[in-house]
């Protein structure tokens, strides 16, 4: 039989312990690999528009924790962190986003379609919305199989605008879906506020109407995300149902690099760095005993892994352009086919 | 004892849910047979676990079959018209037909949407629409068009078991048709168009309901003299050109003929082709039968004023061999 698609493999469960010296490092790796992102667009190196998540890094580092390989996770364009959190490697999430072989999807996916099936990553969709049903199958899945695996969906406050979310939420719903939907509402949608969006200020709002169980967060607070994700998470785990979980967050680059946001006042954008989650995980792990010096020793870490990384993505080869239409069609009884299609 | 298309076709699901595991149907009403009784009581045989009734949420329920053939399961949905498709042109255009290729070769989307397309009975311009060009034109996506019973029978277990999403068009002037049950010794591979009658004087390519008004065309200009041979191509994604060219190195003559509509249907692209690869082979320019430019009227008058059928074909036949 052809076209199966190969369950993830086996991981290391979600451990007992909270690691978070592990987290704000995992948190610095985001940062910083979406800094070098930024860099080289801007320099013309990244093609496309890539969307940046600088900011919203504690949501992905936060829920991610309580995934393991099994559990599937589908994003938006804004998905770097998401990938990088789930257990993609540097390297080859970089090499996509730069377009070349070496990538996770070979340079055909690019920034907005991140997919590392190796570690659960099923998807990123450049189309608001888009992913959202595309989890609740996979949490129909996950529970045909009776497994306790989950599906984690991640989504802009913008996609609620989308008739799907409120499909996917009635249907989630309906069959009791191990679905997580994870709204990252960072207060824009594309170049404008959610006030000139919609009436319903907070996305969990939706939940009630369909007998969904929600919670509104803060989503800079790392240690917010983690309980309120663990708990949830729990109870998917016990067939309760799908839970819809807004983390309230800042986005704090523009909605795509080289955004100029005419649409933000310079005192709004001052106030940035009191919002940032990496400084907020830092007062807390500062003022609970952990020495400054291991905290930068951390980032520094990071710095370095992720400039390794950056680094041997930017040697790794182009794709050859002979291989442009490998990967239309699965099955190989249409290989010869295809050619005819073509 | 003959039984109907829609009879034959549930056999194939049927057996091919009997037969693995991962096979899952689900869409508006499949739990009490859908709205052409095609799923009926397939839901008492394997349960509402595996034969699930969903709500009138195309886009989602496009989604959550994609979604849940990502993660290994062989869904089968059904949208009631394809008229409907254009609420999941999202995830079928964007999500389930890019997903092998973004993905790098990653994942596969192992997905049947059995659908229903064409006018009859009055249906009107929102329940009659032939929409195939438009999937055909998508990358990533099979489409397929059966033309009989047994053919729908060979075709749908195939396109199940095949690992990309398929487009599975069923045409309802079809669902009444009836034949004695024939099994076929092996299945159909997908892509291989079938020569439904011989002849050597004209090619008919035809996909569908067309071909059934293809045969009869065939049958009134043999009674002339005329040896129409009529290719029913089965599926338009893979086109099977091997086939295109067999025929038309024998004919030299071709018409083709299908119910959408002839600007931009699948027909200009097939004629396309003939016209650059086998241009030396034709005697005549390829012609095209197909539906007036407008939407399908309600009216049964004007509704069968517009569809194209036999008589369409014998009359193009004719010009082309006068």
């Amino acid at each position: 039989m052809s076209g199966n698609n190969t369950p993830p493999e086996p991981g290391p469960p979600a451990s007992g312990a909270v690691d978070w010296a592990r987290m704000y490092g995992e948190l610095w790796r985001i940062r910083l690999f979406e800094g070098h992102v930024q860099r080289l667009a801007a320099a013309g190196e990244v093609p496309g528009f890539p969307h940046l998540s600088t900011g919203q890094e504690a949501v992905a580092v936060g829920v991610c924790a309580h995934l393991t390989r099994e559990d599937t996770l589908f994003t938006g364009h804004r998905g770097h962190g998401h990938t990088l959190a789930k257990g993609g490697d540097l390297r080859a999430t970089f090499a996509e986003i730069l377009g070349r072989e070496s990538g996770l999807c070979r340079g055909r996916g690019g920034s907005m379609h991140l997919v590392d099936a190796r570690n659960g990553m099923l998807g990123a969709t450049g189309v608001v919305g888009g992913n959202l049903p595309l989890a609740a199958g996979a949490a129909w899945a996950a529970q045909v199989r009776r497994t306790t695996h989950i599906s984690a969906a991640f989504f802009g406050d913008g996609a609620t605008g989308a008739g799907v979310f409120h499909e996917t939420l009635n249907l989630a719903a309906l069959w009791r879906l191990p679905l997580l939907l994870v709204c990252e509402n960072n207060g824009y949608a594309e170049f404008t506020s959610r006030a000139e969006h919609s009436n319903v200020a907070h996305v969990s709002a939706f939940a009630a109407p369909y007998q969904v169980s929600a919670a509104t967060i803060d989503g800079n607070d790392l240690l917010a995300v983690h309980a309120a994700a663990g708990a949830a998470i729990a109870r998917l785990r016990r067939g309760e149902g799908p839970y819809l979980l807004e983390c309230m967050t800042y986005r704090m680059s523009g909605h795509y690099v080289g955004d100029a946001q005419q649409y933000r006042s310079k005192e709004e954008l001052a106030a940035v760095r009191e919002k940032c989650p990496i400084e907020r995980l830092k007062r807390h792990l500062l003022a609970s005993g952990m020495a400054a010096e291991d905290l930068d020793r951390i980032a520094e870490q990071a710095r370095l892994e992720v400039q390794r990384a950056v680094d041997e993505a930017r040697a790794s080869p182009r794709p050859d352009p002979a291989t442009v239409l490998e990967c239309v069609y699965w099955s190989p009884e249409l290989s010869s086919a295809r050619a005819r299609v073509s | 004892m003959s039984q109907t298309f829609i009879e034959i076709l549930r056999r194939a699901l049927d057996e091919e849910m009997a037969r693995d595991a991962a096979v899952h149907l689900l869409g508006e009403d499949v739990a009490v047979g859908g709205a052409f009784g095609v799923t009926h009581g397939l839901v008492q045989r394997y349960g509402a676990g595996r034969v699930r009734n969903t709500p009138i949420s195309e886009a989602a329920i496009t989604g959550i079959a994609t979604g849940a053939a990502l993660c290994g399961l062989r869904p089968v949905l059904e949208i009631m018209f394809i008229d409907f498709a254009t609420l999941a042109l999202d995830c079928l255009v964007n999500q389930a037909a890019k997903y092998r290729y973004m993905s790098g070769g990653q994942l596969a989307v192992p997905m049947v949407v059995r659908t229903q397309s064409g006018a009859a009975g009055g249906a009107a311009a929102q329940h009659s629409q032939s929409l195939e060009a438009w999937f055909a034109h998508i990358p990533g996506l099979i489409v397929v068009a059966p033309s009989a019973p047994n053919e729908a029978y060979g075709l749908l277990k195939s396109a199940i078991r095949l690992g990309d999403p398929v487009l599975f068009i069923e045409h309802k002037r079809l669902y009444a048709m009836k034949e004695v049950f024939e099994p076929p010794a092996e299945l159909p591979p997908i892509g291989r168009a079938r020569v439904a009658r011989a002849g050597s004087d004209v090619t008919v390519i035809a996909y569908s309901a067309m071909v059934r008004s293809a045969l009869d065309a065939a049958e009134e200009l043999g009674r002339s003299g005329i040896e129409v041979e009529v290719l029913d191509l089965r599926s338009l994604v893979p086109l099977d050109m091997t086939a295109i060219g067999a025929s038309v190195a024998k004919t030299h003559r071709v018409v083709i003929a299908h119910e959408a509509v002839r600007s931009g249907g699948f027909g200009a692209e097939i004629a396309a082709r003939i016209g650059s690869a086998l241009f030396d082979e034709l005697d005549a320019p390829v012609t095209r039968v197909a539906c007036p430019f407008a939407p399908i009227p309600f009216a049964p008058e004007l509704e069968q004023a517009l569809l194209p059928g036999a008589r369409n074909i014998v009359h193009a036949v004719r010009t082309l061999c006068s």
